[in-house]
């Protein structure tokens, strides 16, 4: 039964990603992502205040958990996070082209996100040895020195492209255990939807990574002044938004990152030191006990 | 006087075991009777002409007379500390700045005695402990830096660093000369230079050490110490030409500089309040962390921004804790901090006192319950007795805010789950204690806590070599050991 009609293709419905769920917006507002030919791309979630709100109680749901696992088991699951995402290279190939990219620009993307994500899996399980130290305190006691994570972080990812500066600040913030909701990409936003398919294929537990879309100017206050959000990215050069994002984030004293100066195309865009820009140094003591000694340990 | 049936002896604590006056001599210290400025190596007068009082609080008498400087002192120690940066020591081989610290620290402990005697007597901290703890400590913190000057290249691994520029440094009154010494120390180390506001209470150690400074012949401009209140305080903060703001204090003010400093480039470290929760599980060794409690809460009279103020007991332990504590308590000595014997000193000052006295009325008013020993207080001064409060519900205000006082809010517990979510229900996150002979417990714990610093069998323990610094609302950045470099480089 030979037809010479097309086959009708079947679209994709664009959600957000929250608690390891993919729901539209609970506002049910939208926006057209178009890309520099005007073709209309996608109706796309435009996020609001109360998804940011329910992605943060999914973020700290969940942080107790990824940030209680061994860091060698947060290693495979980024490991297998680049698995899924070497499989499902096509279909980011092809949304980064509908998104203005040529293909070898696309490729070449895609090929650095999945090769970052293995970067960030081995330092899982190593950056905490690079960073820690055993302190020679004078006293008759142990004392060492640990990096843990900050908790629940609010990201907003490089608006410029679609999927690398997206994976680039995801990644070390996981890698380091944890949470954390993303805005991604206003005017591109196709891959991260579709990371986020990625991220629930990967064994990476729900709330971990929430991926909410929308517009920068409208939620940025929100991310920076959630008195449950540890801390907050940004990595824009708009010095309007960066006061902002600071000020508010005195609210409760979070830690404010900013990486507008970062190229993340290159080998500068990753190293442990953006696991550490979202640590926390805790330092244990314990006494030493002096047997025979002429001192008390404690 | 009815007594309930109880089958521990009551213990008595009457005259015989009041100990003769050990008082340590005035005499041993010099203090002017006017301080000016430290700025570009010199002292020089407040351009206002403006001087206020410094006073004991442990007597009420008046020490001397601080000068107090205004927008345009603060621009001239900037244009000093910047000048020195570009002309001297940034070019320094590292090997030579570290020499000038060296001696910075080996000056301080020639001259710690008096130090000791001038931190007690314009703080109203007990002379055992600016003696054997404050002084030598800050000494100690020049000594551990001094030795990073020339080695920075290998604590950041596969990477250079250089210096911020120009820190301007603003330090509270509860450990003046230590906090001078945790800021100054790694900021020259690092290769920066420094503007240095003590707290307006404090300021003699501080001016002391500008004193050293100058006879450690420290490039002029490198250290500037200019004193000052609050508005001298904001005066820095908002100079154009500073990289950097140190800040130790209230969590209240540290986000007040935080939304400063917002729409500049300045770094900052801030190290602010705490509402530490000491934990004793009913395996503790009892005594020993009685001893641990007493220190935690009444240690510089709890004006300690890691004081040991929420204290969780197991239930089983509960009563026989309570009673230890409450025994330990009749033994302490209140009373004048230059007696060598005395364990709890003055109020640093009549506010503090009202803010200590306030938090003691709303506890009796939430329904908690009082206890301070019956110990005398001197007249004169500011004192306030050692007070623990049990019956004490989780949302009291004397369990969720700080007090920088020796006041002690005691709840108990029964499961160690219970006691994390206890613990880690604050907005703060500096310190936290526990007390249990069990390692695997300890480990539970220490990981579980959300605090910078935990202290397992042990309490308000310090180092340089030991990284402090706190989580959440207690601030961020860390001070001491490799870590506290972090706050004074930019990593290239």
């Amino acid at each position: 039964m030979a037809t010479t009609e097309k086959r009708l293709e079947v679209l994709k419905t664009y959600k957000i990603y929250i608690g390891g769920q993919f729901p539209r917006t609970e506002s049910g507002r939208y926006y057209v992502a178009t890309n520099s030919k005007k073709e209309n791309l996608a109706n796309v979630c435009l996020g609001s205040r109360k998804d940011f709100r329910d992605a943060v109680v999914a973020a700290r749901n969940a942080f107790g958990g990824w940030s209680g696992r061994a860091a060698f088991n947060r290693g495979q699951i980024l490991y297998r996070i680049a698995e899924m995402l070497e499989g499902r290279k096509t279909q980011f190939i092809d949304e980064l082209i509908k998104q203005d990219a040529t293909r070898t620009q696309a490729e070449n993307e895609v090929n650095l996100c999945i090769d970052r994500l293995i970067y960030y899996s081995g330092w899982c399980d190593k950056f905490q040895q690079l960073f820690s130290s055993v302190n020679p305190v004078a006293s008759s006691h142990f004392n060492f020195s640990v990096p843990e994570p900050t908790g629940v972080v609010a990201a907003i990812a490089p608006q410029g492209d679609s999927l690398l500066g997206l994976v680039s600040v995801i990644a070390p913030i996981i890698a380091g255990g944890n949470t954390c909701i993303v805005l991604a990409s206003a005017t591109k936003p196709l891959c991260a939807v579709t990371f986020a398919e990625v991220l629930n294929s990967s064994d990476l537990p729900g709330g971990v990574v929430n991926i909410l879309t929308g517009k920068v100017a409208e939620l940025v206050p929100y991310f920076a002044d959630h008195m449950d959000v540890n801390a907050t990215v940004f990595c824009e050069a708009d010095a309007a938004i960066q006061k902002l994002i600071k000020e508010k984030s005195a609210l409760n004293v979070k830690r404010v990152v900013l990486y507008d100066k970062v190229k993340w195309a290159n080998a500068s865009g990753q190293s442990p030191y953006f696991i550490m820009d979202l640590q926390e140094i805790k330092t244990t003591w314990h006494p030493i006990e002096n047997i025979g000694g002429a001192k008390a340990g404690y | 006087m009815a007594t309930k049936k109880n089958n521990t002896i009551k213990l008595k604590f009457d005259s015989t075991r009041n100990l003769a006056p050990a008082p340590e001599s005035k005499s041993a210290a010099k203090i002017e009777p006017q301080y000016d400025l430290f700025i570009n190596g010199k002292f020089e007068k407040p351009q206002n002409k403006k001087y206020f009082a410094t006073i004991n609080p442990a007597t009420e008498e008046k020490l001397s007379m601080i000068a107090e400087a205004n927008t345009a002192d603060v621009n001239k120690a900037v244009v000093a500390a910047r000048t020195a940066y570009d002309k001297t020591w940034k070019k320094m081989p590292p090997a030579e700045r570290a020499k000038y610290i060296y001696r910075i620290a080996r000056m301080i402990q020639e001259r710690a005695r008096e130090f000791a005697i001038i931190e007690t007597l314009d703080g109203g901290k007990p002379i055992r402990e600016s003696r054997d703890f404050d002084v030598p400590t800050a000494a100690n913190h020049f000594f551990y830096y001094a030795g990073w000057a020339d080695k920075l290249e290998y604590a950041f691994p596969n990477r250079r660093t250089e210096p911020l520029g120009v820190a301007g440094q603003i330090i509270p009154w509860n450990f003046p000369l230590l906090m001078a010494a945790w800021k100054i120390a790694p900021a020259l180390a690092c290769g920066n230079t420094v503007v240095l506001k003590p707290a307006e209470n404090t300021s003699l150690t501080a001016l002391k050490l500008a004193e050293i400074i100058q006879e450690a012949d420290l490039p002029p401009g490198v250290v500037n110490i200019i004193t000052g209140a609050g508005t001298t305080g904001a005066a820095i903060v908002n100079h154009a030409d500073i990289n950097k703001i140190a800040f130790t204090g209230s969590t209240e003010v540290g986000k007040i500089i935080q939304r400063a400093i917002a729409g500049t480039n300045k770094k900052a470290t801030l190290e602010l309040g705490g509402k530490a929760a000491n934990i004793i599980f009913d395996d503790a060794p009892l005594d020993q962390a009685v001893e641990g409690v007493i220190n935690g809460i009444f240690f510089n009279q709890g004006h300690v921004c890691c004081a040991g103020s929420r204290l969780y007991v197991q239930e089983s332990v509960f009563k026989e804790v309570v009673r230890k504590l409450k025994d330990r308590l009749e033994t302490l000595i209140v009373g004048d901090p230059m007696d060598k014997n005395t364990d709890i000193g003055a109020i640093n000052s009549k506010a503090q006192l009202d803010i200590i006295n306030k938090y003691i009325k709303i506890g009796q008013q939430e329904g908690a319950e009082m206890y301070q020993p019956s110990c005398a207080i001197p007249k004169k001064g500011f004192y306030c007795r050692p007070t623990i409060f049990t019956n004490v519900a989780q949302s009291n205000r004397i369990a969720q805010e700080e007090i920088f006082g020796p006041v002690l809010a005691i709840q108990s517990f029964r499961t160690d789950d219970e006691v994390i979510e206890k613990a880690n229900n604050t907005p703060y996150g500096l310190s936290a204690g526990v007390w249990t002979d069990k390692g695997s417990k300890i480990f539970n714990l220490t990981t579980k806590l959300r605090a910078g610093v935990i202290w397992a069998n042990t309490f308000n323990k310090f180092d340089p070599t030991s990284p402090f610094g706190g989580y959440k609302e207690s601030g961020y950045g860390r001070e001491g050991g490799l870590h506290g470099l972090n706050a004074y480089v930019n990593i290239i």
